[in-house]
């Protein structure tokens, strides 16, 4: 290497030597033993680096400046390859990396709220956007608070609108698994002074034997206002409100005459029918409308029973079928399945 | 019940469509069920006369038969084989369209032409008959139908529709065809009459001295007899027996059957004895005494005041006795088989009375005992419409009851305490304030007017109703203003929306229930329903004793004890996916279970303040059912669910076993379960454990028998346990502040400890320890790892810990760093008789 410190074309062929030799380098760690051979300490660019010393300022100047500026373009070519085969080596890593994103093994497991709950959530929720609280009560209940509170007396026929399941407490037939929502009504008509604006969701039982549309154990929604000046206006408002409201703006409401001993004057309340939007299906009975619950005007004998004077408050009540809902809403078509926790059931909605 | 629109029509001219008619009914209360025409698509059907009957080649369930049906011979295939020659049947000929839409087309069958079908009373809607052809008669016979003649001309049959009502409770007005009429007349402002029954021809003089003698008045405050004479015992009139059988009774004999007419027609039941049957010419009207027994119509024995519903219960049974005092019926609701109506049965005492509603109602509640007429009574019939309906009966029976027919002059009418008319001040003011409505007095009184409620005005706005005695549902100013609202129709009443001077809320309790239910969804748990009625036994299988609370009148003995944990209905659940070939699983609840009552809070509950019967508890419970789940899924999922509501005080308690007082958890697994118990001093209620605070659940396994117990299979599956009352965890927890703690800015220091600790030492008891020792500088404490085995002695296991220290500060130096370390070890060597593993 005579020539290390000769001239320009000398340079130039170690530039080109170099990098082609580089440009043959297949790995890193070739790479990394080529870089010390061509710019280490005893490679033939630092030998002639270092045997500048011997010449004279002027030379040493021109000469060192000539091999700096081999040795950058020599790193300058080391430093491109390395970044290349960096690439390279990073895809490859990655690409050996790869994974089928459907093979998944460990789902976490998401547990499903019950769907007849979620719905009792849905009304809940309506109701509270109305300004109303949820007030709940016990389910095993007295006679009184069951029955002869609102309205009906031992004996009272009315009482066999409702197939109640007695237990064995107290005098026979005074201990009741509460038939309805409503001696919650009573329970908070003695808790708090009006106005009350409250719904009252909640288990119920009585004994039906099971159908498709009905089950032994039910849940129910009952709602209750009173206030000054409260009219069957405000209630059929308020169920027309909610009614759009849960079941959508082409839903609406219908009020007819009914019979409830702790209502007067009564009504059930239809609901157009959810499935043929009111044109009549086998659903409906072709009327266009299905039942949902009813409810009246509190009766005056029934805000006696808790001390109020029906003549400076008067209210209404009404009540329905948490399940009925959740059947309507979801096309359940038997209610039965709802008490057998079948799993493949409940992990649906 | 069912109406015909023809009986409806000799009240008041009802004219149009029947579904106007019904919609019409629907929204005056009086709910149409159902509309069924009868008698239409018969239009078509003639009258023919078989003239042969002939054999078709190749087939032996179908003949030819040759009719005549007024033209040329035709010729029609059927399949029915209850008719002969010269019978004269039904025939649909081609083009006819018989009910339900089914046209009659020309038909080839075995290469025999079929020119129409002969058809059975089923296939007219005009019988329930299906097995064969209807026959008319036989030709020839005098008053027999011509062949060729129309159907509905031979048998005049007139087309009619039948409403079915379900008619409320308090309605007993309209339980009849004359209410029903007086309502829909009201509403469509069309006059309405019941016209005035005819005196009947009386005898010149009474041929029986008849006695009636009423003891006990307030069982029956009204009676009538009459008595009948010279009465044959005969078919009813044709339009008479089609009317019942339209209305879904059956025609008996004409006595019967006027009876039967009467009280469907007019709402009043009566019954007629054969006077010649009744001992002692007369009757007497008594409380039964108790053990008295009544051979009823239906040939049953019924024994009289007996059993009591309630001990304060009027056990008064109401019955009819002979003149001897021997009691042959059960008043108001069903007559006695000795003076039932026959067939030479000539006189008849007709009974038409009043009877106490809730007498009636007590009675066939008792007796389990109802008849068409125990249900009006028991709901009101009108006192002072006895002697209409008993005319009435009286004018149907003269028209077959023979040429001697005859009515005593005399009417026994015993009188006691008669509910009278009410007389009702009601407010105009009032009725709008009620309705939201507009109303005036002229609107108001015209309503009510319609439906014979007399009205006077005192004054603006004050207005005195006279409530007719067939309404005893009104009897108040509501009542009055129920009928008000009905008669203008509950859908021309306006709506608005109350404003709620509240804002709506959830309490923090509901909205925290929330939480645990979406904290536990997320932790993997379904969300069930499981009964709260369980099997008796189920308890005991679950480990958990006696079953508790019992249902006295259950529907099925599978659902007859209310449960006092969630635990078996839940261990069920599992059971019912198991059989399923649904395996792995976790199920949550949330649910109330019933602690039996003590004697004190039963009486206290009856005092109608509030107190409940029982001190239900709303329970959390979840089974950790999953791959790999067994008691520390549990509990790992209790600290998530105390972490998310802020709760950092309760402890495992878990029973050492053996003698120790402390016993394990029914139902759970002995040695993999521990109670939840709630630290504090302020807690009031619930069962203190341990001394150290109140028991708020439990958490572990299940107990492998009792999954067995439950066919659930244990080799399997370890099934996880918590179950939380929530009202202590959500009403009484105490809570973490929600304030934010500041994070220190500088960096921290780890020390890892691992402590060989006897295995009766918790985990929770060492890591609490460590955080006194720490104190506040100690950032975190997490355990990391539990090992057993060689090199450690036996009953000991090495608990190791990471600590995390920092403060808020400065950089903790080595020195500090290991002061704290120094102290951590001491701490736990001396509280645990631990030793610091090497």
């Amino acid at each position: 290497m005579s020539g290390a410190t000769g001239d320009d074309s000398n340079d130039a062929v170690l530039v080109a030597e170099a990098t082609a030799r580089v440009a043959g380098a297949a790995s890193l760690d070739d790479l990394s033993a080529l870089e010390s051979e061509l710019l280490g300490k005893k490679s033939t660019l630092a030998v002639a680096q270092r045997s500048l010393a011997a010449l004279s300022l002027e030379a040493k100047r021109e000469a060192g400046q000539r091999l700096q500026a081999v040795r950058k373009q020599i790193e300058a070519i080391v430093a491109e390859r390395r970044a290349m085969l960096e690439e390279v080596a990073r895809a490859e890593r990655l690409a050996a990396d790869r994974l089928d994103l459907t093979e998944v093994r460990d789902v976490p497991w998401r547990g499903h709220l019950h769907l007849v709950q979620r719905t009792r959530d849905e009304l809940e929720d309506v109701f509270v956007g109305m300004g109303f609280a949820v007030a709940e009560g016990p389910e095993v209940e007295t006679d009184w608070y069951n029955f002869e509170a609102l309205n009906m007396p031992p004996a009272h026929p009315a009482r066999g609108m409702w197939d109640t399941l007695y237990l064995d407490l107290g005098e026979p037939e005074t201990v009741v698994l509460r038939t309805h929502t409503s001696p919650v009504q009573i329970r908070l008509m003695q808790a708090k002074f009006p106005p009350i604006y409250a719904v009252m969701p909640g288990r119920c039982y009585r004994r039906d034997t099971p159908d498709a549309r009905h089950i032994p154990t039910f849940n129910q929604i009952e709602g209750l206002v009173i206030d000054r000046g409260i009219s069957f206006a405000d209630m059929a408002g308020t169920i027309e409100a909610f009614t759009t409201a849960y079941f959508g703006p082409d839903i609406h409401s219908r009020l007819r005459p009914s019979y409830f001993p702790f209502t007067e004057p009564s009504a059930e309340f239809e609901v157009t029918c959810t499935i043929c939007g009111g044109d009549g299906c086998r659903t409906c009975s072709h009327t266009g409308w299905i039942e949902l619950g009813g409810c009246g005007m509190v009766d005056p004998a029934v805000l006696a029973a808790v001390g109020l004077d029906d003549e400076m408050w008067s209210g209404f009540a009404f009540g329905f079928g948490i399940d009925r809902c959740a059947q309507m809403r979801h096309e359940i078509p038997d209610m039965r399945v709802l008490l057998e926790n079948d799993v493949r059931l409940l992990r649906q909605i | 019940m069912l109406v015909p629109l023809s009986w409806l029509r000799d009240f008041a001219p009802f004219e149009g469509d029947p579904k106007f008619l019904a919609e019409t009914l629907d929204d005056l209360g009086l709910v149409v069920e159902g509309v069924k025409h009868v008698g239409e698509g018969l239009e078509d059907v003639v009258v023919a006369r078989v003239l042969e009957i002939n054999a078709i080649a190749g087939a032996d369930k179908i003949r030819q038969v040759m009719v005549d049906a007024g033209g040329e011979a035709l010729s029609v295939v059927c399949g029915a084989w209850n008719f002969a020659v010269d019978d004269l049947v039904p025939l649909a000929p081609v083009g006819a369209v018989l009910p339900g839409n089914f046209a009659i087309a020309r038909r080839k069958m075995k290469g025999v032409t079929s020119n129409g079908m002969l058809c059975s009373g089923r296939e007219l809607e005009l019988t329930e008959d299906h097995d064969g052809i209807l026959v008319l008669g036989k030709a020839g016979e005098s008053g027999a139908p011509v062949p060729g003649e129309r159907l509905v001309d031979a048998l005049g049959i007139v087309p009619d529709v039948v409403f079915d009502i379900a008619v409320e409770a308090n309605r007993p007005d309209a339980w009849c065809m004359a209410g029903v009429a007086r309502d829909l007349a009201a509403r469509l402002r069309l006059p309405f009459t019941i016209a005035v029954p005819p005196e009947p021809v009386h005898n010149e003089s009474a041929t029986e001295a008849v006695s009636i003698a009423v003891v006990d008045d307030d069982l029956c405050p009204r009676f009538t007899a009459r008595v009948l004479t010279g009465i044959e015992v005969t078919a009813s009139p044709d339009w008479v027996a089609r009317r019942l059988t339209l209305a879904g009774m059956r025609p008996i004999n004409n006595v019967v059957d006027a009876s039967n007419y009467v009280m469907l027609e007019l709402g009043q039941p009566t019954h007629p004895y054969d006077l010649d049957q009744v001992a002692g010419h007369g009757l007497r009207i008594r409380a039964a005494r108790p053990g008295e027994t009544v051979t009823t119509l239906d040939g049953m024995e019924r024994r009289m005041g007996e059993r009591a519903i309630v001990p304060s219960d009027d056990r008064r049974d109401c019955v009819i006795c002979d003149g001897n005092d021997v009691a042959i019926g059960i008043g108001g609701v069903m007559g006695g088989e000795s003076s039932e109506i026959s067939a030479t049965t000539t006189r008849v005492l007709l009974e038409a009375a009043y009877f106490t509603p809730m007498a009636i109602a007590r009675t066939t509640k008792r007796l389990g005992i109802r008849s068409e007429a125990s249900a009006r009574f028991e709901r009101g019939c009108d006192p002072e419409g006895i002697d209409r309906a008993a005319l009435r009966l009286c004018q149907i029976l003269s028209l077959t009851a023979g040429p001697q027919f005859r009515v005593d002059p005399e009417t026994i009418d015993v009188r006691g305490p008669v509910p009278k008319a009410t007389n009702v001040r009601v407010r105009t003011a009032r009725v709008n304030a009620m309705l939201g409505s507009d109303l005036d007095d002229g609107a108001v009184t015209g309503y009510l007017e319609r439906i014979e409620f007399r009205c006077q005005v005192a004054g603006p706005g004050q207005i005195d109703v006279t409530v007719p005695t067939f309404r005893p549902d009104t009897s108040r100013e509501i009542d009055v203003i129920e009928e008000v609202a009905r008669h203008h129709s509950y859908s021309a009443l306006p709506r608005r929306r109350p404003a709620a001077p509240q804002v709506g809320h959830l309490t923090p309790y509901q909205k925290e229930r929330r939480l645990v239910r979406s904290v536990v969804a997320g932790l993997g748990a379904h969300e069930a329903w499981t009964p709260a009625l369980l099997a008796p036994g189920d308890h005991g299988r679950a480990g958990m004793g006696d079953d508790g609370v019992k249902v006295a009148n259950p529907l099925t003995p599978d659902e007859s004890v209310l449960r006092r944990s969630i635990l078996p209905g839940m261990v069920k659940a599992l059971a019912f996916n198991a059989a399923r070939r649904q395996d792995d699983m976790r199920l949550f609840e949330i649910g109330h279970v019933f602690p039996p009552p003590d004697e004190e809070r039963i009486k206290r509950a009856f005092a109608r303040t509030g107190e409940t019967v029982i001190d239900e508890r709303e329970m959390l419970a979840v089974a950790f059912a999953g791959p790999g789940d067994d008691a520390r899924t549990a509990a790992g999922a209790w600290m998530a669910l105390a972490e998310a509501i802020g709760v950092d005080d309760v402890d495992f308690i878990q029973s050492s076993g053996g003698d120790s007082g402390d016993s394990v958890p029914g139902g759970l697994h002995p040695s993999r379960a521990a109670r939840l118990v709630m630290g504090g001093s302020d807690q009031k209620q619930g069962e203190a454990w341990a001394g150290r605070g109140t028991m708020i659940g439990v958490v572990g396994e299940v107990d492998p028998g009792v999954l067995a117990a439950f066919e659930v299979d244990a080799e399997r599956q370890r099934v996880g346990w918590l179950e939380v009352d929530l009202d202590f965890l959500l009403n009484t927890a105490h809570r973490r502040q929600e304030v934010v703690t500041a994070v220190s800015r500088f960096p921290s220091s780890d020390v890892d400890l691992a402590f060989v600790v006897d295995d009766a030492i918790t985990a929770a008891d060492v890591a609490k320890t460590l955080r006194g020792a720490g104190g506040e500088l100690l950032e975190a404490v997490t355990p990391f790892d539990v090992y057993r085995g060689s090199g450690l002695p036996v009953g000991t296991r090495s608990l190791a810990f990471r600590l995390r220290f920092c403060a808020l500060d400065h950089t903790l130096t080595d020195a500090e760093v290991g002061e704290l370390r120094r102290c951590c070890i001491e701490a736990v060597e001396q509280a645990h008789h631990a030793q610091l593993r090497a």
